[in-house]
């Protein structure tokens, strides 16, 4: 019997929800483990990261690996696992485009450090405890990974093949990715493996999205029952679907709950906060400056709720570093 | 002894503010062209990109503009009810007020970013804005944002 393909699973900065899905693929994943060999998978399985290093380079058929890069062991390992695979594919939001974590990039390592270790309430007022790349303990010296100040996606630290959207990717778009990988038939390196029209184009409600959505308020899920039945945005409730990649289904829209834009831009698309402002700023229908600034002020955060995934992948990246003497 | 770089002064001295401008063709254009004939002088600090209407602005225009070296950018539209297209200003007036906000929070000073409304004939008013425009980003500072 041939060998089978060797894989190899990774998390970064990420929830964990990601490998979740993986579970999530439920009696399929028995398939996908008759078809491979899972050679490392932290969360797991019991490999080591001498395993890893003792194989030869591009031994591993495909690394999927989730979560943003923000330690310098995250890039390591992450680097280790790209010399030894052939396929690298950048699994879940965080690190196709950064993802929540991402969002720490409107602070800095100091001002990170500054409110966990110092402000923020804690049982120990006054504790000036700060994590250490190395110290002197009697039994040697200890070595904890760097804290970057900014977080990064996964291709702005290694060369990326593919990419599985999602907060976290669906078991459908897994299995598909999966399967097309074992297959060999893959798309052009870079491709994202999901839609590539926006969400309204899969999703039930957008038969009754009207032909020119034009809103008076903005409200929040919290503020309507919802109509179910009746596209969210068309009841002032804001929807990322026109502006957010397709292949997820609408999961979150039948479930209730309005788009947040997991899966990234569409396409075509350069930068998905700035074209989520603007279709935002589009479909509310006021002339009159005043009640236009008031009905955009409930967009609480425009920052967080545009960059909601994606703000190391945005054009600006990160908030600017504060200039230090 | 530590040695401390600074630029030299006279690079201190010789830093320009860039402003990239975006006006419609159809009253901010045209008022800078009228400023032109009409030898109104403005501070020589501004790029100008035309565009049909202020309304064709993509808030990455904006983003792309401050990443890439701009230190303020100026948007110029048509007056409430002017536009040509009839509601494309107030489509750009409602993007930048969300997108003000995104850069405050993202660390460019208020003043980097305006939206002003000139007329075909404001060619005064377009001198007014630029010159204030430029002083004000005197007094901040390069944004230098590749710097960060």
């Amino acid at each position: 019997m041939a060998e089978k393909p060797k894989v190899a699973l990774y998390w970064c900065a990420s929830c964990g929800g990601c490998e979740e899905a993986v579970v999530d693929l439920a009696e399929a994943i028995l398939d996908v483990v008759a078809a491979v060999d899972i050679v490392f998978w932290p969360v797991a399985l019991d490999f080591k990261v001498s395993d890893v290093e003792a194989l030869p380079d591009k031994a591993i058929a495909v690394s999927f690996i989730n979560g943003a890069v923000r330690l310098s062991e995250q890039k390591e390992m992450v680097e280790l696992l790209r010399r030894k695979s052939q396929l690298v594919v950048a699994f879940g939001s965080c690190s196709h485009l950064g993802g929540i974590p991402g969002l720490a990039n409107l602070w800095d390592k100091a001002s990170i450090f500054d409110w966990s270790y110092s402000k923020a309430p804690s049982m120990e007022p006054g504790a000036t405890t700060r994590p250490m790349t190395k110290i002197q303990v009697p039994e040697g010296e200890l070595e904890l990974p760097e804290f970057w100040d900014t977080v990064k996606s996964l291709n702005q630290v290694i060369d990326v093949d593919y990419y599985l959207p999602g907060c976290p990717p669906t078991p459908k778009l897994i299995a598909n990715a999966v399967q097309a990988i074992l297959t060999g038939k893959l798309p052009p390196k870079g491709a994202v493996l999901a839609g590539t029209k926006a969400l309204c184009s899969e999703c039930d409600l957008n038969e009754t999205k009207p032909d020119k959505l034009l809103i008076q308020d903005i409200k929040r899920v919290t503020e309507v029952q919802l109509d179910l039945k009746k596209c969210y945005l068309a009841q002032g409730v804001l929807c990322m679907g026109p502006v957010t990649r397709s292949g997820c289904e609408a999961l979150c829209i039948n479930g209730g709950m309005p788009c947040t834009g997991c899966f990234g831009p569409v396409q075509e698309s350069p930068d998905y906060g700035g074209k989520a402002l603007s279709f935002v700023a589009s479909i509310v229908d006021l002339e009159d400056p005043a009640r236009a600034q008031e009905v955009l002020a409930k967009v609480a955060d425009p920052t967080g709720i545009f960059y909601r995934y994606s703000l190391p992948t945005s054009k600006l990246g990160r908030k600017k570093m504060p200039r230090r003497k | 002894m530590a040695v401390v770089m600074e630029p030299p002064k006279e690079a201190q001295e010789a830093w320009e503010p860039r402003i990239v401008a975006f006006f419609c063709n159809w009253c901010t254009y045209a008022a800078s062209d009228l400023a032109g004939i009409s030898r109104v002088k403005y501070a020589p600090n501004m790029r100008i990109v035309r565009v049909m209407c202020s309304g064709r602005i993509d808030p990455s225009f904006v983003l792309e503009a401050f990443r890439d070296g701009a230190d303020g950018v100026l948007i110029g539209g048509c007056n409430p009810g002017d536009c040509h297209y009839k509601e494309g200003n107030y489509k750009t007036m409602r993007r930048a007020m969300l997108l003000s906000q995104m850069l405050q929070d993202l660390g460019i000073e208020k003043e980097r970013f305006r939206l002003d409304w000139i007329c075909a004939s404001c060619a005064r008013e377009l001198q007014t804005t630029v010159n204030h425009m430029t002083a004000d980003l005197k007094r901040l500072g390069p944004l230098n944002w590749k710097g960060v």
